[in-house]
């Protein structure tokens, strides 16, 4: 026995890292094939919205929720220059103690601005936003009623909250009637949808839903990650299409999309919003964001407000992809563009991580998304556009897809 | 509906859900026996919910874990 190794003891003692020999399995069965590891990415250089040196390759990004292409925006980074320079790197402090500078007020009436409503609360990530917010407000006794393609930060909400948790099929709004129909007389209800599901790229129903939630008597609350910005006349989000943004009771966002940088929120038109700041954990005791980047996040949020044009032309690459991939004869999440997602359905988890293979190899970053995150175990190659991407980059984004599906043998 | 009555709907719901012909006693497990996925269970139980005209909730289907746990917790949750 080397005397510079922990003995090991001879015990009964399980092995708590046993329940995951299968997901570990799994990975080296996809590895010792040779293949890149989808899930080990590194950009060495980012050079711009739409291209990074990715694993020492010049590559164009298809799949990183930079959806407005913010991130480099000019105006934004000098923001978070200042911030940096006159409030330092941290706040090293809670919202609720000494963690709020001016910075997270302006964010937050930017917010209030943006979407034209009373209350924001800014969370340190989109995931403690969903958590902090569907934990508190749903608690013992209280039911919430939920697409059973919500996703995660939704049901560890639930989780943490000890509701009682009912979902109902993808998009089905007979489905979700007939849920809140049979929940017991008095008891509290809570409809959490969202607007655009990151999986398909497709988007709810909210016209028809909303107003049934709301027939019931159920507070509703939308998580909109991935469509502010960019859907609605304001890139309020679907909501805002769906003409249900006045009936929605709390609208939940992140930073980590269109806004081009971290954190998430909530806001809401209801009278007792405030009491959130101390009653919700993740709120509470978390560190708030660092100066830098609620000054970005603003900067970003104000210039989101008159995004027209580059709405319009994220909208135009995204009916050009999907147009190209049809055409291609790829199989896709959606028959028609719904958003700025776009899903190319693999056959399996073995042809997607080949073809996600050649991709990268051909210079083309996407999301590989599998089980258990994905609907019906499907396995998926996810693009996400930016209003960046320019018309020839969408042709070479085709070009690429249509060798590497060639050589893979999925079309 | 009395116990056995939701016993034999129960069984002719969960018929076209199980594949492979497992034969279902009070004992039958659905994760390990009848090999239930997520999916499947979401199905199944949307099915027994319309029949009864009752809520499961995902809590409530936590502490199932065999065919006879089910017939119980139904036939308690369609009597109140």
């Amino acid at each position: 026995m080397q005397a510079d190794q922990p003995q090991e003891i001879a015990s009964e003692g399980k092995d708590l890292f046993a329940k995951f020999d299968d997901v570990i399995a799994l990975r080296e069965g996809l590895l010792a094939q040779g293949r890149e590891d989808p899930f080990n990415l590194v950009m060495e250089k980012v050079l711009s919205p739409t291209r990074a040196i990715c694993n020492g390759r010049d590559t164009i990004l298809l799949g990183t929720y930079n959806y407005m292409g913010m991130t480099f925006d000019p105006d934004v980074v000098e923001a978070g220059k200042q911030a940096l320079a006159d409030f330092g790197s941290g706040t090293t402090g809670s919202r609720v103690l000494n963690g709020t500078y001016q910075g997270h007020k302006e964010v937050e009436q930017a917010l209030m601005d943006f979407y034209d409503m009373d209350h924001a609360m800014v969370f340190s990530t989109g995931y403690q936003a969903n958590l902090g917010i569907i934990s508190t407000i749903a608690g013992k006794g209280d039911y919430v009623v939920l697409d059973i393609d919500s996703h995660a930060s939704i049901w560890d909400g639930c989780a943490m909250g000890q509701a009682e948790v009912v979902p109902f099929k993808h998009n089905d709004v007979e489905a979700m009637e007939k849920r809140l129909r049979r929940i017991p007389e008095g008891a509290g209800k809570l409809v959490i949808l969202e607007g655009v599901y990151s999986m398909l790229g497709d988007v709810a129903p909210l016209k028809e839903m909303v107003a049934v939630a709301k027939k019931y008597g159920a507070m509703v609350l939308v998580d909109e990650a991935h469509s502010m910005g960019f859907i609605g006349e304001n890139g309020r989000g679907v909501v805002e299409t769906a003409g249900v943004i006045d009936d929605v009771d709390f609208i939940i966002g992140t930073f980590s999309k269109s806004v081009g940088t971290v954190g998430g929120f909530c806001v809401s038109n209801h009278p007792k919003f405030e009491i959130m700041r101390l009653v919700c954990r993740p709120y509470v005791f978390t560190a708030s964001l660092p100066p830098s980047v609620v000054a970005t996040a603003e900067t970003s949020i104000r210039k989101l407000m008159h995004g027209s044009n580059k709405r319009a032309h994220l909208w135009e690459n995204s009916r050009n992809l999907h147009k190209g991939l049809k055409d291609l004869g790829f199989t896709l999440g959606t028959d028609e563009p719904q958003s700025a997602i776009i899903a190319v359905i693999m056959p399996d988890l073995e042809k997607g991580a080949a073809m996600w293979e050649a991709l990268i190899k051909g210079g083309l970053y996407v999301n590989l998304a599998r089980p258990p995150a994905t609907p019906a175990n499907m396995t998926l190659l996810r693009c996400s556009l930016c209003a960046d991407h320019s018309e020839s980059e969408v042709d070479e984004i085709l070009a690429i897809f249509e060798k590497a599906g060639k050589e893979v043998g999925i079309i | 509906m009395d116990r056995a009555q939701v016993d034999a709907k129960i069984r002719e719901l969960a018929e076209p859900f199980n594949k492979k012909g497992v034969e279902i006693t009070e004992g039958t497990t659905f994760a390990n026996d009848l090999e239930f996925d997520s999916l499947t269970v979401m199905d199944f139980v949307a099915e027994i919910e319309d029949e009864f005209d009752i809520i499961i909730s995902m809590n409530q289907q936590a502490e199932i874990e065999n065919y006879g746990q089910l017939v119980d917790a139904v036939t308690k949750l369609q009597a109140s």
